[in-house]
Parts: C-alpha cells; structure tokens; sequence
C-alpha cells in the first residue's frame, strides 16, 4: 500500500485517518444502530424494553434475592423470609436447601456420590466422543465398557460392597443422562438397520415394514408411545413376566429415536455419490462389506451434524417420561417445590433446570455447527 | 428408440437370455427371497406371541375387548368443551371426541400465532439493526434449548402466580387476567355476521377466478389487468356492504365483576393460555430459523437480477423471491407444524383436556387400555398423515418444474 501511494505521489502528510463519519463508535452505531428512522425507533423502543426487563430481573434475582434461610433445631427450613418477599426477590434459599434432591432425586443419601461420579462419567464419555482424534473402533469399547460400569455404579452389587438402590429410586440428572444416552446408543444400530432397509431395493417387502415403522413412529406423539409402555406392555408380556416402569420407559424411547435417527441416516446415505456403490459392486464386494467399509463410514460421517441436532430434540424429550411417574431431573425439581415448606417458590427451581438443560443443548448444538463449518470447508476444498 | 423396439426383426435379439432360477445360494435373487421371507416370518412370529400373551392376559385379567364402551356414560369432568357435555350422562364417545376438538382448536391457532411469530422473528435476525438481530438471535437460541415441557410447566405456574377475580388485572379495557384465566370480549353472533363470512367467502372465489382471468389476459396480450380494485370490493366491501344491509348489529359482550366472579365475556381458561403461550413460543423458535434460511438461499443475484429488469420492490418479493424462498422453506415448516400438534399431546401434564387427557382418563375408569391408546395413536395419525399428504401437493405445487 505504502509503496503505491508514494509511487503515486501522495506526500506522507496528506494520507489522514478516515473521517469519523465512517470508521469508530459513533460511525458504528449510526450504521448499525440510527441507519434509518426506523431503524432508530425500533433501537429505543427495543433498548428501553430490554433495559426495563433486565433491570427488573436482575432485581428479582440479585437485589431483592434471598440466599439463606435459618434452619430449626430439627434441620428443618424455615421459608418465612422468602415467604415475606414472594414476587419481589427471588428465593434461592430454596436451591440451597434441595438441590441434592433436586439432582438425585430419591436415592439414599449417603450413596448419593455414586450418581455423582454416574455424572462425571457421562461427561468424560461425552468429552472424548466429540474429539475427533478418538473416532476409531475402539471408541465403540469404552462407551460399551462405560455404560455397564455407570449401571453397575448405579445399581450397586454386594460383592462389591455396594448396598444395591433399585432403579425405583433413581432420579434426577443421572436419571435423564441415562434415558438419553442408553436411549441413543441401542437405538442408533436400529436406526441404521432400518435406514438402510428402507433403501433396500431387492427386498422390497422389508422396505415396506421398515417405512411403515418410521412413519407410524413419527406419526405419533412420544407420549402416546409412553402411554403404550406403561399400559400396554405388562399386556404383551407372557404372565409372571413383568418390568418395572424405567425399563419400559427406555424402550418406548429407543423404538421413538430410532425412527427419527433412521430418516437422519437415511439422509446421508442418499446423499453419498451412486458412483460409490456402483464402484463397490465393480470390486465385487459383498453386500455386507460393500455396506460396512465404504457406504457406511462415509454416509454417517455426512450426517454427523443433524445427528446431533436429533439428539439434541431427545435430551429435552426425555422430560415426557415424568408424565409415566419416573422422576427425572424436570420431575424431581417439581417434586422439590411439593415440599409444604417450599410451596410457591417453582420459578426458581425452573430456572435452575432450564439452566442445566440450556448448558447440555448449547454445547451440543455449538458443537454441532462448529462440525458443520469443518465439514462444508474440506468438502469444498 | 420405441420405434426400433417395436420392430418384428429386433424382437429375438432384443430378448434377454431367460435366466434360469437354480436353487444356489450364490443366485442372488434366491439370497433374497430367503431373507425377505425371514425378516418378515420373525416379525409375524413376534406379533403372534404378543398377541397370544396379550390375549391369554386379557383373560385372566376378565377384560373384554371392543369399543363397546363409547356409548356407555362417561364420569369424566370436562372443563371446558365446545360443546354440549354433561358428566355421566353424556357418553365416552362424546367425552373423547370434546378431546379431539380440543386438540385442533390449541392446534389451529398455535400453527397461525407460531407461524406469525416465527415469521416476524425469523425476519428480525436478518435486519441491519444489530439490536433487533442480537435479541431474535438469543430469543432463538434459548427457547430451543430449553424442553417444551418445562416451558410449559413454566408459563402455567406464571398463570398461577395471577391475582384473584377481585384484584384481577386490568392492562386494556374489556381484558381481565385473573387466577381463573383470562377475559376477553366476545362478539355476539347474529345472522348478518354470517352472512357477511359467506359474502366474503364467495369474494375470494370470485377474485381467484378474477386474477386467473387476468393471468390468462396477461399471457394473451402481454398486458395484466388491475386486480387490487377488483379485490378489495369483492373481499372488504362486499361482506361490510352485506353486514350493513342486514342492520350492521355490533354488541360486544364485555366481562365485567359481578361479586366474586366475572360475567361475560369469552374466557381463556390457565391452561388453555399456557399450553398455547408454551407451545407458540417453543414452535416459533424453530419457525424462525426455517425462515431465515429460506429467505437466506436465495441468491443474491436474484435481488440483483429483479431490480435490474427494473421490477418494483413488492413485485420482486413476491414474484422472484418468495417462491423460491417457499421451495426451501415448505418441507420444514411441515414437520414444524406436526411437531406442534404432537407437542400438544404435553396438555395432559399441565390439566388442559385434549385428546390424550381424556382418553387417559378414559383408560383408567374403563380398563380398555389398549382400545385407548389406539384411540390416541389413530387421532394423532389421522392429523399426521393429511397434514402431510396437503403439503406434499402444496410442495409438489410451488416446486422447481424441471424438464
């Protein structure tokens, strides 16, 4: 630049800044702000609105808000300060008090640090699949490994010395990270046997079955399905054989998953290339392998990002399950607030929860476009 | 190429070799057969021992099936139907179908306000005004990250927090929000009112098949009729002129406290108002994104192309633009819609009496479990499946003709 301008002959005093009218603050909001007059009307309009409800929140919630509440002799809350400022200041006091119920629900209290590490076992599982570096065969082991040792945590075992908490008593956030994560990991090998029956063109009576599962499925409200699990189910079973409630929720939530995952495959595997299987079929693979080793990799590695949107739609579906009786993290903070001492203060609670709930969708769907950016970009290249 | 075919020399050399079927595994339409006949043989196997269990259950248990009990009187409390109902006179059949009802009316007007709000919002992250596209953007953001139900949960224990009847607020004249839902000012329906609906009805016949007329005008000659004036007398002045001639009768019913409680008026009950809140909201999150994409993919050099012909503002949107923003935007907004309708069935967790409520009820004072949950599972179908099956034609009708 510095070169043209003096091959061009501009003396070195003569090149300014830009005039204010175009670059820095006042430059920026003209743009971006004051750009038309109605532009402008709806920047004060909107700007006075947010400025009177973030100020009224932060009032609620900060200002006004109350922290502690005195205990009795019993260990027994006392809610009369909050009950005092009900509408004007926010009562986390009654966070303080429950939030181990809360998070876990009815398990007993002293094991309570083995849903705890069922938690951070969950993380750890989440943190590895979603780095790229460890998308290999093996990965498939440790989820298999870390599942069976997330029950057994839960469940407890004597030869362990383990006092075993029956999943009647499980609850709160273990509860909804395990409907969601054994709800995906069993439905997404279902989900893909059904994906690619329904592009089966040689067998044609199991592409019916498969597109009739997907579309009664999808064309019916998971609670319907949750319904049919907890009335139906003890029906179809041979007599003496019976389930508990929590089992057959998970079922009703795979059967659910896997139609919707299925159409997410089956995505991917139209849009893989035709020349892809055509070239697999001139290598004289078998169906099995042709399937296993180029259509596969390929087609789920496409869907990857919706994959994630899908499961995204689960973790927040997992909540229906509370209208079957199961007390997971949505039913256990409304459990809280049942609490005759506590009764009222529910918009707390719901915000701690939408909290929790907003942490894990964020993160999966920022993850979710980060991938998508990564993918669009070496597809182009 | 189908005269060649048809040609009498070609016929024999034109004809595949017959291929023989040997019984060999390595005959790939044998493997097929074979497997067909075995995914299918373990599905009706697993269907028959279910149904077996189902049936030898339903026997010691002493329940008879059949959907005899729809006729039989119903004991459930109906809170609010849209029509007549009287708890145990009125039979399941009724009760059920109130439920169906209720389903469509918090289904019809969630998919108009979703679809509006959605709309407006998804519009607003596209503005040059970094505010508004800031705020639409964390609107979005939250709101699809947080489960319907707990919205839900939410908004009904908001409804909860309301005063009573006697310091019910008051923010516009004729509306009152209360503890027992909220008031509104109901126009009393008389004979001139729906005249004036068909009046307008007809209208709208009569200016399709005036635009249509002057399409076909346009295409002939190149130069389009005016077809605003034509519609605005046939769908504003038409049904006004009908209304007025018929005595132009105007009487709202405005709620009003009488006492401890309100008289008149139209009332949304708590419910109904959060589960159509909730369900508006949630919906219109998704709507917003589908239509910021659609309004996204469409080139730049179509804008460009438009204005260029010299072609006015309005007419570029709505020629150029809209109908190829419509072709993405069409087969998600289907699936948002249904989304909608399922997520209604959340009614039963918050008390509002749709199809899912009632016929749980329904279920539980009969036994009929499984006559019930396909009673639902039949509801939600029925809705899924023509809802589907009218954007199906509508995207075939806005899609892309290629040769």
């Amino acid at each position: 630049m510095a070169e043209i301008a003096a091959e061009a002959g501009v003396p070195f005093a003569a090149r300014q800044r830009p005039p204010a009218k175009v670059v820095g603050p006042a430059a920026w909001a003209r743009r971006n702000l004051f750009g038309s007059w109605w532009s402008t009307a709806l920047t004060l309009v909107l700007g006075y609105l947010i400025l009177r409800f973030a100020w009224g929140f932060f009032d609620w919630a900060v200002v006004h808000a109350i922290w502690t509440v005195p205990y009795d002799a019993q260990g027994h809350a006392n809610s009369a300060p909050c009950r005092a400022q009900m509408g004007v200041g926010a009562c986390w006091a009654v966070i303080a008090d429950k939030y181990r119920f809360i998070l876990f629900g009815f398990y007993p209290y002293d094991e309570q640090w083995r849903p705890l590490v069922c938690i951070a076992l969950f993380l750890a599982l989440y943190a590895i699949s979603a780095n790229r570096r460890f998308w290999r065969r093996e990965l498939g082991l440790v989820w298999i490994v870390t599942l069976l040792l997330i029950l057994l945590l839960m469940h407890g075992s004597e030869t362990l010395g383990l006092t075993v908490v029956t999943d009647d008593r499980w609850g709160g956030l273990p509860l909804t990270l395990l409907l969601a994560t054994f709800g995906l990991a069993l439905a997404f090998p279902l989900a893909v046997a059904v994906a690619l029956g329904r592009r089966s063109r040689t067998l044609p009576a199991v592409r019916l079955l498969c597109v009739v599962y997907v579309e009664l499925i999808r064309g019916v409200p998971l609670i319907s399905l949750l319904f049919m699990s907890s009335v139906m189910f003890p029906l179809f079973m041979p007599q003496g054989v019976n389930f508990d409630n929590l089992l057959r929720a998970q079922v009703a939530i795979i059967l659910f998953a896997a139609a919707y995952l299925a159409e997410v495959v089956r995505g991917g595997l139209q849009a893989l290339p035709k020349g892809q299987y055509e070239a697999a079929d001139a290598l004289g693979l078998s169906y099995g392998r042709k399937t296993r080793l180029i259509v596969l990799p390929q087609a789920l590695r496409i869907v990857i990002p919706p994959l994630v949107n899908t499961f995204i739609g689960f973790f927040k579906d997992t909540s229906l399950v509370l209208i079957i009786g199961i007390y997971d993290l949505l039913q256990s903070g409304r459990a809280a607030v049942d609490d005759p001492v506590w009764q009222g203060f529910g918009n707390e609670v719901y915000v701690l929860l939408a909290l929790i709930y907003f942490c894990f969708c964020f993160a999966m769907s920022k993850y979710s476009r980060g991938l998508e950016r990564d993918f669009s970009r070496s597809r182009r290249r | 190429m189908s005269g060649t075919a048809a040609d009498p020399r070609f016929a024999s050399v034109r004809q595949a070799p017959r291929r023989q079927v040997r019984l060999s595994w390595s005959d790939p339409r044998l493997r097929n057969v074979f497997w067909q006949v075995v995914v299918i043989g373990a599905v009706v196997l697993l269907v028959w021992y279910l149904i077996g269990n189902t049936r030898r259950n339903l026997e010691a248990r002493h329940i008879a099936t059949g959907f005899g009990f729809l006729s039989q009187s119903a004991a459930i409390p109906i809170g609010e139907s849209p029509i007549p109902y009287t708890p145990s006179v009125s039979t399941y059949g009724r009760a059920l179908l109130i439920g169906i009802l209720n389903t469509l009316r918090v289904s019809v007007i969630g998919v108009v306000l979703a679809t509006v709000l959605g709309t407006l919002v998804g519009i607003g992250r596209l503005s040059k005004n970094l505010l508004v596209a800031k705020i639409t953007a964390v609107y979005v953001e939250t709101l699809r990250d947080i489960p319907v139900l707990l919205q839900l949960f939410f908004w009904y224990g908001l409804l909860q927090h309301l005063p009573a009847a006697r310091q019910a607020l008051h923010p516009i004249p004729g509306v009152f929000l209360s503890i027992r839902g909220i008031k509104l000012p109901d126009l009393i329906w008389e004979g001139a009112h729906s005249a004036a609906v068909v009046a307008f009805l007809i209208g709208a016949v009569l200016t399709w098949m005036w635009s249509r007329q002057a399409a076909q005008r346009q295409a002939r000659t190149g130069r389009r009729p005016r077809t605003w004036p034509v519609a605005l007398l046939l769908l504003i002045a038409l049904p006004i002129g009908v209304w007025a001639a018929l005595g132009a009768p105007f009487t709202l019913d405005v709620p009003a406290l009488r006492g401890f409680n309100f008289q008149g008026g139209m009332t949304l009950s708590p419910e109904f108002a959060a589960l159509l809140v909730g369900l508006v909201i949630y919906t219109s999150s998704y709507i917003a994104e589908i239509v910021r994409s659609g309004i996204e993919a469409v080139a730049q050099g179509q804008w460009e192309a438009a204005f260029a012909l010299g072609l006015p503002h309005g007419l570029v949107l709505r020629q150029i633009v809209l109908p190829q923003a419509l072709r993405v935007i069409v087969p998600p907004m289907t699936s948002q819609y249904l989304n909608l309708i399922k997520n209604s069935s959340l009614a039963v967790a918050i008390g509002y009496q749709d199809i899912v409520s009632i016929a749980g009820t329904t279920l539980n004072q009969t036994g009929q479990a499984i006559e019930g949950v396909a009673i639902i599972m039949a509801v939600y179908l029925t809705f899924s499946l023509s809802i589907s099956a009218f954007m199906n034609w509508y995207n075939a009708h806005i899609a892309l003709v290629e040769r």
